[in-house]
Formats: structure tokens, sequence, C-alpha cells
């Protein structure tokens, strides 16, 4: 993984002093709520119902046994002992203190770890494919470009008080597993067809109250324009998107207004512009140094046989959460943070600490952490993963559960957020509950559930998305399908009025009894669905259609 | 309908409630507003403990004739997460009236696979 | 507290004044509007003293055109210190129209922001606070990722 040198160790170090000054004249009164709340989100700092919330970036998804042992050791020491894996690849610690968020901050430092750009209205930590230097479809390994990208946009003095926030994804897979098209901006590793690498670039894709799929700006960036070419589409969000109205602030909006045409032609002024000037080039010896540090590891020459376990549950466990990895005689293996009835994406110290050891005695140099808030091992050698199983087995940490209904993305709902209308998570956990006897005869199923229009949640790309709502103070959830985040992506479309908090697991339950009796062999509940359409699924969801009907 | 102000202390971020010109953390404790002028009064002066850097953003809720507040956001700052009975102020004491736990059943379990002591951690 | 003109680091007076849209031009160095520069260009480019134009956070330094060689300031407007257009149009001043004059900041901006403000090419602020402050909210970061208006080596260079 990368390594700070003396530039970056020094960058992470002076800006969490820089941090510990804002505090400092925040809580003298310096600085008033209004005036420190921007400054304090570009560090991930919230004030959520019951506490600040601090989200700390993961770039690109990988972690350390090192740094997992100092998240364990933040969660015991500054906050109530487990933090939250979210959806673009952070991790959130509930509780900590204003007063201890910059000792929190120089402790990560010493790790390499930081939350600049964690939130704000600037550009957002930058996500990569989780199965990132381990996938079979990859091209390239997109972290060196994530990186680049990372350390490009940190404190960038012309884009940090942008209209919205910036989100940024890269992929250098075939198949989408980083949600490419719902991101601000999103950068593809593809080849043209004199065989040279290069970046596909969309823009334009998000969530929240108006969701929209990116389009392609960028058919072919060359390798060195990459950055010339990012800033030229930041500069022209920064100077037209619009900031008379917070809902249509985003670049979504604008690019959706402009329309693929204009925009290319605003960004190509942009582009030509500091292309010419030259000084933004990605030199080949940086582009270099810095994707020697994601260097795969020396895969050993192992025997692609596949392993055998005496836990009966094991051969499930393979089945759902072990993925086909480009070396001979590895996998690629999921571990949940979706326990039958837990909290999605939470994971506790002891956890941390266990996964800490689980790396070294393993000899796996990192894990990831996924946008479906569940972490991953990208190097297993397949001959280890019965032994891997039994110690995630012991930490309650093998759920087999991947892609399954079961594993549900949701976001902190009403239960922490102060944006929240309602809740999520125990929508989430009753849903679990009840499906999780059939999940393997349902297949791969994607619930995605938020506890409001922001879309944390990412409610509009699940096959099955639930989005809480406020009815005059009572909780209610609307259902929608036939969303996706993957290389089909797609919007889901709303179903019609919600349900309350006691009808919405029934609901959903009908809706995928029907699933079951409508689908022909193979098909997934989203193939189902994008054959026959809503009204079938409307017919069932609604008790007092079915009553209408019998 | 009567009515309680709260408010986030700056510098841990706790759910405090106003009390007699000064900030309670529990809202058995909170002095409750009959009449609409005595809310708006002590808002007024609530004012005075943003510009002192106490608390943020202060604001008035409403509570039910059983000295429930209205709105569930507010039973969730009072007693913290519904999933999680074993973090936030339901933690320590009941802070409602009557408070026998959230309505969720089944919902307030530790977080699943948490072991308790790290010694118990087989590895 | 009192606004003060810092201009390269160091207190300065300011030898401009503001003229509303419809106030009478005094003798010297004047700051217009842009509806004024354009409603009165020849005059106004006519004297021989000192010219400023102030623009809108919605207005890009681009509308100047050709006027911008007989400018000696512009000054740019922070509505708010959460509107971060300006910032861009800094950067054009000084990148794409090669503007060697004054870039000034007025309005509401905030300490933590001064140095993203250098960098992209301002050099003079109406601000409160002092140049030691001001010296000091340079000091904060020492290295720079990204090139810009200012030029600096960036720590991409300095790896070299």
């Amino acid at each position: 993984m990368y390594r700070y040198d003396e530039f970056d160790a020094a960058f992470v170090s002076e800006r969490v002093e820089q941090f510990r000054h804002q505090v400092q004249r925040r809580l003298t009164g310096e600085l008033n709520e209004d005036q420190f709340k921007p400054f304090r989100l570009m560090n991930g700092l919230y004030l959520q119902l019951h506490a600040y919330m601090l989200r700390i970036a993961v770039p690109y998804g990988t972690l350390s046994a090192r740094q997992l042992r100092m998240l364990a050791h933040i969660a015991r020491k500054y906050d109530k002992g487990y933090g939250h894996f979210t959806t673009r690849q952070n991790i959130q610690f509930n509780w900590p203190k204003l007063v201890d968020v910059p000792d929190i901050l120089a402790e990560l430092a010493t790790v390499e770890m930081h939350a600049i750009q964690t939130s704000g209205n600037c550009i957002r930590n930058v996500t990569a494919d989780h199965f990132a230097g381990a996938a079979k479809d990859e091209i390239e390994d997109p972290r060196p470009v994530a990186e680049t990208i990372r350390q490009w946009s940190s404190l960038h003095p012309e884009f940090s008080f942008l209209p919205r926030k910036f989100k940024i994804a890269v992929s250098g897979a075939s198949h989408d597993r980083a949600a490419l098209r719902f991101h601000d901006l999103a950068v593809e590793i593809v080849k043209n067809d004199a065989g040279e690498t290069g970046y596909r670039v969309l823009v334009g894709g998000g969530m929240g109250r108006t969701p929209y799929l990116s389009y392609v700006v960028g058919d072919f960036v060359a390798r060195p324009d990459l950055l010339a070419f990012l800033e030229a589409v930041l500069r022209v969000y920064n100077e037209n998107g619009r900031r008379d109205n917070i809902y249509k602030a985003r670049i979504k909006v604008l690019a959706h207004t402009l329309g693929p045409d204009e925009m290319r032609k605003l960004i190509a002024r942009e582009f030509a512009e500091i292309k010419a000037a030259g000084t933004l080039q990605v030199a080949e010896a940086e582009r270099k140094r810095i994707a020697a540090y994601f260097a795969p590891p020396e895969f050993d020459v192992l025997s692609d046989e596949t392993p055998h376990s005496a836990d009966p549950d094991f051969a499930t466990w393979l089945k759902t959460n072990t993925h086909p990895h480009r070396a001979k005689g590895y996998a690629i293996a999921t571990i949940s943070l979706k326990p039958i009835g837990g909290v999605p994406g939470d994971c506790s110290h002891q956890q941390l600490d266990a996964l800490a050891a689980l790396l070294d005695d393993f000899a796996m140099a990192e894990l990831r952490v996924s946008h479906e808030q569940n972490l991953v091992l990208p190097h297993v050698r397949k001959k280890d993963l019965p032994a891997v199983f039994a110690r995630l087995k012991s930490l309650g940490l093998a759920t087999a559960n991947a892609g399954l209904v079961t594993d549900i993305i949701c976001c902190p709902g009403l239960d922490y957020c102060d944006l929240a209308n309602a809740r999520s998570i125990p929508v989430a956990q009753r849903i679990s509950e009840r499906l999780a006897a059939r999940q393997e005869e349902i297949g791969e199923l994607k619930i995605k559930i938020s506890g409001c229009i922001n879309a944390c949640g990412h409610h509009h790309a699940g096959h099955i998305g639930i989005l809480g709502v406020d009815k005059k103070g009572v909780e209610f959830y609307q259902l929608q399908l036939g969303g996706s985040a993957a290389e089909d992506a797609a919007i889901g479309e709303i179903m019609g009025p919600g349900f309350g908090e006691h009808e919405i697991v029934d609901a959903v339950e009908r809706v995928i009894d029907a699933y079951l009796k409508l689908r022909r062999d193979g098909e997934r509940f989203l193939d189902t669905y994008r054959r026959i359409g809503m009204e079938p699924f409307k017919n069932v969801a609604y008790l007092e259609q079915l009553h209408a009907a019998h | 309908m009567a009515q309680v102000l709260t408010s986030n202390r700056l510098a841990d971020g706790d759910v405090v409630y106003w009390r007699a010109g000064d900030w309670v953390p529990a809202l058995e404790d909170a002095e409750v507003f009959a009449e609409e002028s005595e809310a708006k009064d002590a808002l007024a002066e609530a004012q005075l403990s943003v510009a002192a850097n106490k608390v943020v953003a202060p604001y008035l809720f409403e509570l039910r004739g059983d000295g429930r507040p209205v709105q569930e956001r507010e039973i969730i700052r009072a007693l913290g997460p519904s999933v999680r009975s074993d973090l936030g102020k339901q933690a320590y004491a009941p802070t409602l009236p009557g408070f026998a736990g959230h309505s969720y059943a089944g919902a307030t379990r530790p977080l699943k696979g948490e072991v308790k002591n790290s010694d118990d951690v087989s590895i | 507290m009192t606004t003060t003109l810092i201009k390269n680091g160091c207190v300065c007076n300011d030898d401009y004044t503001f003229v509303a849209d419809y106030a009478p031009l005094p003798e010297g160095a004047v700051v217009v509007t842009l509806t004024r520069l354009r409603r009165e260009r020849g005059e106004l480019l006519a004297r021989n003293t000192p010219l400023g134009v102030k623009l809108a956070s919605d207005q890009s330094p681009e509308a100047l055109g050709s006027d911008l060689d007989h400018l000696s300031l512009v000054v740019l407007e922070f509505p708010k210190f959460r509107d971060g257009r300006s910032f861009s149009w800094a950067r054009l001043l000084r990148t794409r129209l090669c503007f060697k004059g004054e870039i000034r900041a007025t309005g509401d901006f905030l300490y933590d922001q001064l140095a993203f403000m250098v960098r992209v090419g301002f050099d003079a602020f109406e601000m409160q606070g002092s140049p030691e402050a001001f010296g000091r909210a340079l000091a904060e970061i020492s290295n720079v990722y990204q090139p810009s208006a200012d030029g600096r080596k960036t720590i991409l260079d300095l790896r070299r």
C-alpha cells in the first residue's frame, strides 16, 4: 500500500495542528458555529443527534494491521468501543468529544490516516474498487490513480469552497464495484484500440433528492493528462454550479441542465488551456513511484484445489463470500459486517484488533473496506480459507451472505443522524431476521435503506430500495424497485405510497415471495423486475390491493 | 402544547436541556414550558449561552400529554440509539417518564459478535 | 474592528476610492462596478489615473475583455465566505488573462482561507487582522500538492 514520504507526513501533521488551532478558536468564540462548521466538516467532523461524529478516510479502502489496531485504540480511548464503516470507504466514530478530536487526528497521523476532506463542499476522499489488485477482471489497479487524485485534491486552493460536495470513484475492472455511475465524477481505466492505457471520465452522477446517472465527458484521456482534465471539470463546476439552491448545487444538476454537448465543450476549453500550460502533467516517473507501492504481493505458486473443512457452514461461506482471484491458488474473501439482525457496517474494537491479528497470522498485508459496508481480504491462500473462516466465525464475522438479501446497505438513520427523518437500522435488522433462512434460495438481491432523501444508504441503487420519510412525526417507508449500482446501473422506480414501520418488512417479504413465484431459471430479482416491471410486485405489496383481489 | 428547550454542548456534543437558566443532561430534569411565551423567553435567554460558547443551536420541541416528546427524533436524543440500549443516556438511567426501553422489540441488543472482554477472543 | 488593506503581507494605504454607480467621480484612482465601466467606458478609460473594477462573485473577469489591459486593480467580492467562485476568477485572471495588476479580496472571507487565496492569485486583502496573523495563516501548511497561480514548487517538484 501507499506509504507517506516526508512531504506527505509533514502535510498531514500540519493539517492536524491547523485543525487544533481552529478548534481552539471555536472554543474561545473567535469562530462562531457558522464559521467553524465548514472547517470542521472539511476535517470530517459532524455534530449529530447524540454527539459529534468523526468520519475518517480509508483511502481507496485499504487498511493495514497497524491501522486497524489504531482504529481499535481510538474506539476504546476516545469513543464507545466500536466504529461504523460507511458506503464511501470511511469509518465513523459516533461519540468523540470536540476537544479530543485534534488528539485523535494526531494519533491517526502516526499510522498515515486522516479525516481530510471526508465531508464539506470540497473534493471528498477518493474511493476505488475494493477488489483492486486482486480481481480477475481487472485491467489495472485503480489505487495509484486514486492516490494521485488524493494528493492533487488535498487542500486544493481553487476547489475547497465548491457549490456542494464532489465525490470521485476510480475503477480499473470490467465489473463496476465502485458505483461509478452514481458519482459526481468517475475515472475508468481503459485501453484504446492502439492498446494504450488511459482513462474514461464520467460526470454528473448522484443520488439524493434528484438521482442521475453520469455520462461520459472524456472518452479517452491520456495518462499524463488526467489531473489537467479533472481540474478542467472542477473549474467548470466551480464557476457554473448553482449556489442559490443547495438542492440544485451538485454537478449532476449542472451536467443534466447543460447536457453532454455543452458540458464537453466547456470542459474541452479549460482542458486545452490547462494542458498547454503543462504544469499539471502527471510525470511518468511520479506515476511509477506511486504505482510501485501498490505492486501486488509476490504470489506463491499454489494449487488451485478447493479447500475442505469439517465445519458444515464452511461450504456455504465459500460459495457466497469468496470470489475469483487473478492468481492461481488464491481467493478474495468478503468479511460480512452484516450479521443476521445486526447493525450493518458496525465493527467492535475487539473485532478490529482481531482482524489485525488475522492479517498478521496469515501473512496478509492489508484488508479492504467495500462500498457495501463490508470488509474484504484481497489475497487469501485457498489452503488457508478453512482456518481463516474458523477465525472469522469465532469473531462473529463469518456470516455467509455477501450479495444476498441480508447483506443490506443501510445508513445510520434517525438512531444517530441529525438529518434523518426515519430509522433505517431497525428496518434492516428485521428484514435480515425475517429473510435469513431463505436467503440462499432467494439468491442475489441487494436491499439498500436510507433514512432520508440524502440517500446515504443508496436506496436509489438498490434492487429493492427503501427510503424512510417523516409523515407528521411518524416514520414511513417508500419502496423502490429496480435500481443497481453495478455495470448495469439504474435508478430504482418508486412503487407508490409509503408503508408504516410495522408494514414495511411484510411488504418487502411479499415482493420477494412474488419474485420467487415469477422468476425464470437463473434470474436474479433485478432481472425478473426488468422483465415484468413494477405491476406484479405492486399488486402484492399493498395489503388493501391484496384483499381487493381476493 | 408543552415545550422543552434543548441543545448540544459545544465541547463534547452531549445532548442537554434547559432548566432555570442552565443546562442539565436528562430530559426528566428539564423545565417544561406550558406557555409559548415562557418557551420563547427561555430560547432568547439561551442565546447568551450560545454567545458564551457553551452550546450549539438551541431549539424548542413539543411534548405530548404524557410527557413524551412528539417526535421520534427527540425520544432518540433523550435515550440514545434505539438499536443499542447500552449507549447514550439510556445506558445510565431512564430519562423519559414511564420509560421501559425503545418500542422496537428485539432491536436493543449490543453489537452482534461483540466479545465483552478482549481476553475472550480465542485466537 | 476596523478593516485594513493588507497587500503583499504589509498594511497599506488604500489609494483607490470606490465609487457607487451614480455617484460623481472624484479625482485620483477609482474603483467602479462592471455596470459603470460598461456605461462610461470611454470617459473612464480616458482618465489618466489608475482604474479598478469591482466584480460580484457571479461575474467572470472574462467579461472585461480587452478593457482588462487598462485596469490596474480587480476587486473580487466574497458575498459569503462559502461562495468559492472568486478562487477560480482570481486563477483565471492570473493564468489565462495574464493580469499583472492587483487582485484584491473584499467581503466575507476568513483567516482560514487566506493561504488558498494567495495561491490562486490574490495579493491584496481588505480584512480585519494584523500582518502577523496574515503571515501565520500562510505558514500553517509548508508545502502544497498542486500547481496554482503562485508558481510555487509543489511537493511533486520537490520529489524530483
